[in-house]
């Protein structure tokens, strides 16, 4: 079972709420995802009107909140940022997403590993989304993150995981859960990373501009438990051609 | 400063003119299998060439849409606060040498107009002022802003042109995006359209993005009037110009808007006509040159069109919208800047985004960003 800071999950596959068509749609994929897991940009919420239409839809009790900090554009708002999130949703889970490029949002490993470092001493939990930097992950453990978020391509790409050599490396090291956060665009992609190793991965785009975003939640949700009993049944390794009797050491048995 | 002006200097309007109009359908074929498309594809998805392939483009646009922003669009409104105005411009309702009552509203109006948006869902507004700095001015904007901060978690500015030393003092106090169209590229008819006021200067306006993006403003506008000269070498010019901004100033993000000119009392007719299927070519061009870029569509155009186009690349809409200032609560008769032509509410045009499968989405920002 995976374990982040106290928590416990059953459900590897992390979720997101953004660029569904309806609330109420959104929901119901949540639900069949059996995700336990979701995160919400705390921008797209209104965090003093009770009956936010998209908080009072993630209210159940299998479903842990995730506000991101989606908007901020260095260390000193995230911080700001992670403490209203804290306040208003009554969690001290942050994930830590710092863009200051707004066209292909790519997080800045400066201003994270300084927030993270910030917002560990303040209590948080903090989960940070960053480039398949293995360095920076071993960084972010020093700094007392609970996780790291490396991308397996750009956000929203769909494109699957471009990242996979770096991804190998971060997961082979890490002595925090490794998820893989952004690009995963199918259910194959998602077993994939669970298959080398990933502890879970987050999952948005794809089910949600799916033709049938609670069909698709669903096979999100049967692709990461195959890819899990896959890594923990150790696969056979792959060999890329038919092995020879031995040639170049035959000789030592004469 | 090194700034946009270097390079429009360069470029000939004759010149770009002719080599959109003589792009063939191979280029545009190429424009439409490239997935990283460059400015001369622009150039072939805006020609006439590609007039047989607005459906491919179409279904491209919706596609790239939808990856990027996902099945939702975002409701903003306008909040016109002022007419007064010591330009001339041909085109506006507001230009100096029209009659109508001026008027800038004070704190009390502006409450009770915010009020009324309020009501209606608005969290994202577009603050909308002519130009007269005697009144008009960066300590008012101050004012106004403090004012309806607590009230809304997105504020845009579409006003007169400001120095950098004003966009710089404007941002702490919760200045989003401002909105700053050329109105067209083409300086002699720029010079013509705008005879009188600090607006005739061209190399001032076509600037002030430059000064945005050293301000580090959140968001960026930018458009032409459609109508004003010819719609397919003013688009490329504004292309150009996104492209040079977004490469140079990287952390601010960018949106689009294509108003066509609309009748006002005693106006100025349209020099281009631009048709349906021609805007609709032109938005999904800008779709397929840029994936990320957000654009609006307003009620300047047609209920039937707006309704259409939802599906097909645009990323928001406004509605319910008032373009006098104090229409919405305290002076709803008075003259308007334009005649809109969707007179229908914002919950109405909310429902519509609902039944084609898309979300309408009221906040997307925060006041703590």
């Amino acid at each position: 079972m995976l374990k982040i800071a106290d928590k416990i999950f059953n459900s590897r596959l992390f979720t997101g709420t953004g660029k569904f068509s309806s609330s109420e749609l959104m929901e119901e994929a949540l639900l069949a995802s059996g995700s336990e897991l979701v995160t919400v940009a705390l921008k797209r919420v209104d965090v003093n009107e009770k009956n936010d239409d998209i908080l009072i839809r993630l209210k159940h009790p299998n479903l842990n909140l995730l506000p991101n900090t989606s908007g901020v554009r260095n260390a000193r708002e995230a911080v700001f940022a992670a403490q209203l999130a804290r306040e208003a949703l009554e969690t001290n889970w942050i994930k830590l997403e710092i863009h200051p490029d707004p066209k292909y949002l790519m997080p800045d490993p400066v201003e994270t590993l300084k927030a993270t470092e910030e917002l560990a001493k303040l209590g948080f939990v903090v989960l940070p989304y960053i480039h398949a930097d293995p360095v920076l992950c071993k960084r972010l453990e020093d700094a007392g993150t609970s996780a790291v978020m490396p991308l397996g391509s750009p956000i929203g790409s769909n494109k699957g995981l471009k990242t996979i050599d770096f991804l190998e490396i971060i997961i082979s090291q890490s002595n925090v859960p490794v998820i893989v956060d952004a690009g995963i665009g199918s259910p194959s992609d998602a077993a994939w990373a669970l298959e080398i190793g990933a502890d879970a991965v987050l999952v948005n785009t794809a089910i949600a501009v799916s033709g049938n975003p609670v069909q698709m939640a669903r096979a999100f949700k049967l692709a990461v438990e195959a890819g899990r009993l896959a890594f923990e049944a150790r696969l056979a390794l792959s060999v890329p051609h038919a092995v020879a009797s031995s040639p170049l050491t035959s000789f030592l048995n004469e | 400063m090194n700034s946009f002006w270097d390079i429009f200097q360069t470029c000939d309007w004759d010149e770009t003119k002719q080599s959109i109009y003589t792009k063939t359908s191979a280029d545009v074929e190429r424009a439409l299998e490239n997935p990283k498309r460059n400015l001369e594809d622009f150039k072939a998805l805006i020609s006439p060439a590609a007039a047989p392939y607005l459906e491919q483009m179409a279904q491209i646009s919706q596609k790239l849409t939808l990856k990027r922003f996902g099945k939702v669009i975002q409701m903003y409104v306008p909040l016109y606060l002022s007419n007064e105005c010591n330009n001339i411009c041909t085109y506006c309702g507001f230009s100096y040498e029209n009659k109508v009552r001026r008027k800038t509203l004070s704190p009390m109006e502006i409450m009770q107009e915010v009020s009324v948006i309020k009501d209606m869902g608005y969290e994202h507004v577009l603050l909308v002022t002519g130009e007269a700095n005697q009144t008009v001015h960066v300590d008012y904007f101050k004012k106004v802003l403090d004012l309806i901060r607590p009230h809304f978690a997105h504020i845009s500015m579409e006003v007169q042109p400001l120095d950098l030393e004003d966009y710089q003092q404007l941002t702490p106090y919760g200045l989003n995006t401002v909105l700053v169209y050329q109105e067209t590229y083409h300086q002699d008819d720029y010079r013509k359209h705008h005879p009188k006021g600090k607006k005739s200067n061209f190399q001032y306006r076509l600037e002030t993005p430059d000064r945005l993006g050293q301000a580090e403003i959140h968001k960026m506008g930018l458009g032409v009037l459609i109508g004003l000269e010819d719609w397919r070498t003013d688009s490329f010019f504004t292309a150009m110009h996104l492209n040079y901004l977004e490469k140079k100033y990287w952390k601010s993000k960018y949106s689009l808007s294509f108003p066509r000119l609309r009748p006002f009392s005693g106006g100025l007719e349209p020099k281009v006509e631009m048709n349906d299927r021609e805007l609709v070519q032109l938005i999904c061009a800008y779709r397929l040159f840029n994936e990320e870029l957000e654009l609006s569509i307003s009620t300047r155009e047609s209920p039937d069109f707006r309704n259409n186009i939802i599906k097909l690349g645009i990323t928001s809409i406004s509605a319910g919208s008032k373009t006098n200032p104090g229409g919405y609560a305290v002076e709803p008769q008075s003259l308007e800047q334009f005649e809109i032509s969707d007179e229908r509410s914002a919950h109405e045009i909310a429902q519509v985004i609902s039944s084609q499968g898309y979300e309408p989405v009221w906040k997307d920002w925060d006041r703590c960003l």
